[in-house]
């Protein structure tokens, strides 16, 4: 196992004239939980949207597994072993939440047998597999948009904001899933508002602002570092 | 929208069964009727319509694209297979088969209108079938296509040849429908219909499926035109390019049910028998009647009258 699953170099990213990412660089390693955090706007989300093949950067570099993939298109990235959620979950709606992971399965090339009974009992859906996703509630569907990803065999996962809205019981079950699959080896990004939870699973952070990286280093020294201080609450660096 | 596939457990065959029944049933009505009733212009017409209609359903029903165009793969078809007959005196079969090859490559041109969605490709799909049908008219070209005066194929003419060719064809476009309902490719178009970021991600080749489906759609309409075309041997470039033939199949559709095997077939069934009934008992009204039917279908029933079994939980196939 090489010590670096994925990594970016210089990525920029603009819409029209507003740049959403300026010269973002960083490393993964397979295994790893690393938490991506940032007040509103600070390209949290756009940062996973260009690694999982959903917007092109601009310029920049992205390589996963010894491959430049920042060319690849999205299905193709899935095969390859990157996957995601979504903040606003995007589930097939009419579809039954097994059906919704057998897509994933038949399509996503896992490259060993999926088994999706497992994969319903992780994410705590086994119970409700006939049902349709539209019936689920929102925090279901996310887990369901995990699911699918998961289905897909991922050596990286990018989990978006999978957190908000859940109590603190459904938060701990959600830290310890997150955690069992880092330690299958399944290295995650994890975008995250609710810094206890970021603080619970994650041993590094990067923290964005404007589009900038203004940290990298453990969620605890980041709370100190006047940069990150000033982006999140205002004032003089 | 009706339930998809059932779990994987059942046997393919098993599967299978309500495929072979639709098929069955079509076939036996098709080859039967020509001994009970003697229009055999009207089965006729009413085959190429539920076939137009299945072959608008492979598409729209599956991935959500709406070809307000679709006459045009069926005139490509028409005239591909005419002008080859004419030409070259090769047996007709072969020339309504090469009819359909060439209503895949005219679908294989206008691959970057998928580019569009929604509203954006049914008015620029309707948009390309109208410079077909402009160009084939042409007068400028009337050496080579007819042009306005149309072509003539009457040495080649067979009501019966082209009958259950088109009934063959019919069967075709049944099979592939059922094939969409049952297999993992229908079940990733389904998908991609539904939300196609996340089909993407879930490792479903898009661009290259929702293609695919355009291709097979347009072969349907190309098989059609050509049989239609041998049917009635003599037409004019109106008869095999006007817009009530995409407007047919779209209402056709629409009212049984897309998404469905069986839903354009009965809609097909019941508005075309409604339509001749009317034209001939009362054509004054018929524009008024049926478009009342389709104004009231639109409101009440927007996902066809296969829906009403849907909404009490009945399983359509």
């Amino acid at each position: 196992m090489s010590s670096e699953l994925l990594r970016l170099e210089r990525v920029n990213k603009r819409f029209g004239g507003h740049v959403v990412l300026a010269d973002v660089s960083f490393a993964v390693a397979p295994g790893e939980i690393l938490g991506l955090v940032g007040p509103n706007g600070s390209g949290k989300t756009t940062t996973i949207n260009v690694i999982s093949g959903l917007y092109r950067a601009d310029s920049g570099r992205i390589t996963f597994d010894g491959h430049p993939v920042h060319h690849v298109p999205m299905h193709k990235l899935a095969h390859l072993g990157i996957n995601r959620t979504f903040q606003v979950p995007k589930t097939f709606r009419d579809m039954t939440v097994r059906q919704n992971i057998e897509v994933a399965a038949h399509f996503g090339h896992a490259g060993a047998p999926v088994d999706i009974d497992s994969i319903l009992r992780d994410i705590d859906l086994h119970k409700h597999a006939g049902k349709t996703a539209g019936s689920l509630t929102v925090n279901q569907q996310k887990l369901l948009d995990l699911g699918r990803a998961l289905a897909t065999g991922p050596k990286l996962l990018l989990v978006d904001e999978i957190g908000a809205g859940l109590n603190p019981a459904e938060l701990g079950g959600i830290a310890d899933l997150l955690r069992k699959l880092s330690q299958r080896g399944i290295a995650l990004i994890v975008v995250e508002h609710l810094m206890a939870f970021l603080g619970s699973i994650t041993s590094r952070v990067i923290v964005l602002g404007a589009g900038r990286m203004l940290f990298e280093g453990s969620l605890d020294a980041a709370s100190h570092h006047p940069e990150v201080v000033a982006a999140f609450f205002g004032g003089e660096v | 929208m009706p339930e998809l596939t059932p779990a994987a457990t059942a046997s393919p065959l098993r599967r299978a069964r309500p495929a072979i029944l639709v098929l069955a049933v079509l076939l036996a009505a098709f080859a039967l009727l020509p001994h009970v009733y003697g229009n055999l212009s009207l089965l006729f017409t009413l085959m190429a319509f539920i076939t137009l209609a299945q072959g608008l359903n492979l598409l729209y029903g599956f991935t959500g694209y709406l070809p307000f165009g679709y006459v045009g793969f069926f005139g490509c078809g028409a005239y591909a297979a005419s002008l080859l007959v004419l030409h070259t005196g090769w047996p007709m079969l072969v020339c309504v088969g090469i009819g359909g090859v060439a209503a895949v490559a005219m679908a294989l041109i206008l691959g970057p209108l998928l580019r569009l969605s929604g509203a954006y490709f049914s008015i620029a799909s309707l948009a390309a079938s109208q410079i077909l049908y402009f160009v084939v008219s042409n007068t400028n070209l009337a050496d080579v296509t007819g042009g306005p005066y149309g072509l003539k194929i009457e040495r080649v003419f067979s009501p019966t040849g082209s009958y259950y060719t088109m009934l063959a064809i019919l069967l075709a476009a049944t099979a592939l429908a059922a094939w969409l309902r049952l297999s993992a490719f229908g079940m990733g178009l389904q998908a991609m219909k539904q939300d196609p970021v996340s089909a993407a991600m879930a490792g479903v080749p898009v661009v290259r499926m929702r293609l695919l489906a355009w291709l097979i759609s347009a072969a349907v309409a190309g098989l059609c035109g050509a049989a239609y075309a041998w049917n009635i041997s003599v037409f004019y470039p109106d008869a095999v390019f006007t817009l009530q033939i995409s407007v047919f199949a779209i209402v056709f559709a629409l009212f049984g049910g897309v998404g469905t095997v069986i839903g354009p077939i009965v809609g097909a069934v019941i508005l075309y028998s409604l339509y001749s009934a009317i034209g001939i008992s009362t054509p004054q009204y018929f524009q008024l009647i049926y478009g009342v039917l389709i104004v009231l279908l639109v409101l009440f029933l927007p996902g066809g009258v296969l829906s009403l079994f849907a909404r009490r939980g009945i399983r359509v196939f």
